[in-house]
């Protein structure tokens, strides 16, 4: 069974979806990432989807869901790198990805990240 | 009117990533957009997401369309499942009788320029949408 990566980066972790993701390998980097985000007391996970040519409401709600549950494992999320055509049609289909902060790229992202975790202290 | 009708079979969640790429690979070939080539797969992941989950497994027509300087696609998903009993509320925004989140059907319908429904309760349910170039 493949499974998605998630690099350490100091206080944050690190996803980066390249793979048309099927369901399974989406309920395995939840179950993956959440235990990580405990193991490793990390304070934020960036999740990067430039790869991604789409995301459905599965996969939406896959990176809610991931937000939400760093959330209450005191960690914050940010996506970045949605291509522009994916951001146009994820509007239209409805879907509001509520809970879910976003950035540019991945160094937008990390910033994003560092600046929230100290807002907190 | 209609050519290089495929039918792909939707019955296991690795089917739906497949059916991505088949209509990815058409809408190019037609001489989609960038963010017409991304409604339409979008439209066909949430439809064929449906066929699997609701429907129990089915199949997926593509078909070309082209009449013309107007090149477009029609999909056509089809299941013999225990269909809808109310579609205006299946169409409706947060409706699901499942878990999903209930943009399915009517996300796919904003992402599409045709779009018609054809279920009963016990009879099936086939869901056809367009996207014209």
């Amino acid at each position: 069974m493949d499974r998605i990566p998630i690099l350490k980066m100091g206080k944050f972790l690190l996803v980066t979806i390249q793979v048309d993701m099927h369901d399974q390998l989406a309920l395995h980097l939840q179950d993956d990432l959440t235990t990580r985000i405990a193991s490793e007391r990390s304070h934020g996970v960036l999740i990067d989807i430039s790869s991604l040519d789409m995301v459905d409401s599965f996969i939406g709600r896959m990176i809610a869901n991931i937000a939400g549950m760093a959330r209450v494992l005191d960690a914050e999320t940010v996506v970045v790198g949605m291509r522009p055509s994916v951001a146009i049609t994820l509007v239209e289909l409805g879907l509001p990805l509520p809970g879910v902060h976003t950035a540019l790229n991945v160094e937008k992202g990390m910033a994003l990240l560092e600046q929230r975790v100290q807002e907190r202290l | 009117m209609l050519n290089n009708a495929t039918t792909l079979p939707i019955l296991r969640s690795e089917d739906i990533v497949r059916m991505r790429q088949a209509v990815r690979e058409r809408a190019v070939a037609q001489g989609f957009s960038l963010v017409d080539q991304t409604k339409i797969v979008t439209a066909a992941s949430e439809l064929a997401r449906n066929t699997l989950d609701y429907g129990g497994g089915g199949e997926v027509i593509i078909e070309l369309l082209g009449s013309g300087v107007r090149t477009g696609i029609r999909l056509t998903f089809r299941d013999d499942g225990p269909g809808i009993p109310d579609i205006e509320q299946a169409l409706r925004d947060g409706y699901t009788s499942g878990t999903g989140l209930g943009l399915g059907l009517g996300g796919a319908k904003r992402l599409s320029n045709e779009f018609s429904i054809d279920s009963k309760p016990g009879g099936g349910t086939r869901v056809t949408i367009t996207r014209w170039r």
